[in-house]
């Protein structure tokens, strides 16, 4: 039945069915499991948003949790300290992250390759620095806890609906942008920058937009973090934390639009699952890594398009073509 | 339609393209030659915008498009192929010609738009021109060597350019194809009335297509005319084609 189904349905399919499953998770689920699929929602929210810069737009950032502590942080301050409506707040926190995504991206995109990556992970660092460092804002160290949401957020249950609401919203929206004429543009700037510019593609312009719309993303990651921790540290900033969101996009498949989700699944609950077992979950992660790179570099997504493309490719060898100019 | 006008560029020290000034009409099919090394893609590389100039001016259609970036000077109405191959590889044929016709009609900032049937016609009319609709739904970095080459030139044909600059269209194609090639550029733009300015190593080609040709040597223009005042130039026999004729 699915075989006279196209692509674009498919997935809509496959959407649909795993908003579903996640629908049902409160009425099946222990309050754990709400909690630890409440997580897994804004994390594929995050490696989904990373992926729009490196699987779509080609740019590798490892400094994308420096806009999801920025939305995180703005949303905090903003409606616990300076008791700014909930509504409001929920917003101006992604988008306050978003105008930072335009200051640091209008440098990040001036450098290629390794310098791009590098100066992403400065600027993290620097966004690390400052929440350490201003106590009087940030709560340094001690980062602001207690952050009570409205009364109709209390129940685990209502945070769950709210964040698979918000993020199934926002996935729908990302879907859209990588499969518009934008996106097109994005996997050709990706593919080869130079000849885009040779198509009349603006590159920095639209590299600086992508940028600014993934951090906005990210920072929306940040707020339904707060949501659901009631907190917010310095440590959402680590450097592991960027390394974990690169690692699900990577292990997922970064030429897929499905494969930080799909990767963002797998790496969470297998780290809930090792830690049980062993303290070196990062050890693991670096085997996975190593596995996946070496031997799947289209990531997990990337398993079954890669064997059917062979498939094709040696069914062709016994076809002549048509038109073909010979070399 | 294109003016050169003492240009020159250098890499280092080293002089690639010295005080080069040269025109092509609308209309006509001219060609760059000269050894390896002479400047004639860097010549290119300055005509679109990808190079800079250290001093000298370009106008198209009388408008100074030196200093313009590549962009800037596609939307002018310069199209362009180059030497190596230089498609995007992971797209199918018909994602990379669809992506220079979107870019081509300016829907590239919509970002909700569904983009798998847009402009789905006059893609494929441009794969049809180039012979690739029988491949359009493959990745194109599996095509074979031919195929990427027709893509290519697919590709530039986009942005429907009245002057189309290609770096070496036959290069490393076999006789029959560098001649099914050949035979393809020239219907194409024959058709369309296209303005073309080729690099070809190939002197068979080039003196049967050609209505101007120019030759380069050491950065410098060593003769430009008709084809046969370039075949009976002396400096040109002497420097380049007593070596190929």
């Amino acid at each position: 039945m699915l075989k006279g189904l196209k692509m674009k349905n498919k997935e809509l399919l496959f959407g649909i069915g795993l908003f579903i499953v996640f629908a049902l998770i409160p009425v099946i689920g222990s309050k754990y499991t709400i909690y630890f699929s409440t997580q897994l929602l804004f994390t594929i929210l995050f490696a989904t948003s990373l992926n729009l810069l490196v699987g779509h737009a080609g740019l590798f950032s490892f400094g994308h949790v420096g806009f999801y502590a920025i939305g995180a942080y703005a949303f905090t301050i903003l409606y616990k300290t300076y008791g700014v409506p909930f509504g409001v707040s929920f917003v101006a926190g992604p988008l306050l992250a978003a105008v930072a995504a335009v200051i640091f991206g209008y440098f990040c995109i001036r450098l290629t390759k390794i310098y791009f990556t590098f100066l992403t992970l400065a600027f993290a660092q620097i966004i690390w620095a400052i929440t350490f460092k201003w106590t009087p804002v940030t709560g340094g160290d001690s980062g602001i806890v207690g952050v009570t949401p409205p009364s109709f957020l209390i129940p685990l249950n209502n945070t769950y609906f709210l964040t698979l609401g918000v993020v199934a919203v926002l996935i729908y929206v990302m879907y859209r942008i990588a499969h518009s004429p934008f996106g097109l543009m994005l996997n050709v700037i990706r593919e080869n920058p130079n000849r885009a510019e040779f198509i009349g593609v603006n590159v920095r312009l639209y590299q600086l937009i992508i940028f600014t719309i993934s951090g906005f993303f990210a920072g929306f990651a940040g707020v339904l973090f707060v949501l659901l921790t009631r907190s917010i540290f310095p440590d959402v900033l680590l450097v592991t934390r960027s390394i974990d969101v690169v690692a699900m996009v990577i292990v997922g498949g970064m030429y897929n639009f499905w494969g930080p989700m799909i990767g963002a699944v797998v790496l969470l609950y297998l780290n809930s699952f090792v830690k049980v077992y062993t303290e070196y979950w990062l050890l693991v992660l670096g085997i996975i890594l190593a596995v996946v790179v070496l031997f799947f570099p289209d990531g997990i997504s990337g398993i079954f398009p890669w064997i059917s493309a062979r498939f094709k490719r040696l069914m062709a060898r016994f076809k002549p073509r048509k038109g073909e100019l010979s070399a | 339609m294109l003016r050169v006008e003492k240009v020159s560029k250098s890499f280092d020290g080293f002089v690639a393209v010295s005080q080069v000034s040269m025109t092509v009409k609308e209309g006509e099919i001219a060609s760059l030659i000269g050894t390896n090394g002479a400047g004639k893609t860097t010549l290119f590389n300055l005509i679109t915008g990808h190079l800079r100039s250290d001093e000298g001016e370009i106008y198209f259609k009388d408008r100074r498009i030196t200093h313009l970036r590549p962009y800037h000077i596609v939307r002018l109405g310069i199209g362009r192929s180059f030497q190596r191959l230089n498609i995007f590889p992971r797209l199918t044929v018909f994602e990379n010609v669809q992506a220079a016709v979107i870019s081509y009609k300016k829907e590239t900032l919509s970002f909700l738009r569904p983009r798998e049937r847009l402009f789905e016609g006059e893609t494929q009319r441009i794969l049809d021109e180039v012979g690739l609709t029988a491949v359009r739904n493959e990745i194109s970095g599996s095509l074979s060597y031919g195929y990427q080459k027709q893509l290519e030139f697919g590709i530039a044909l986009a942005f429907e350019p009245e002057l189309l600059l290609l770096d070496e269209p036959t290069a490393g194609l076999s006789a029959v194809g560098t001649s099914h090639a050949m035979e393809l550029i020239v219907n194409v733009i024959k058709t369309r009335g296209t303005t073309l300015l080729v690099i070809e190593h190939d002197m068979h080609v080039v003196f049967s297509i050609s209505d101007h040709i120019i030759v380069l040597h050491g950065g410098r223009v060593i003769s430009d005319g008709t084809p046969e005042q370039v075949r009976t130039d002396p400096e040109v026999q002497k420097s380049y084609l007593g070596e190929s004729l």
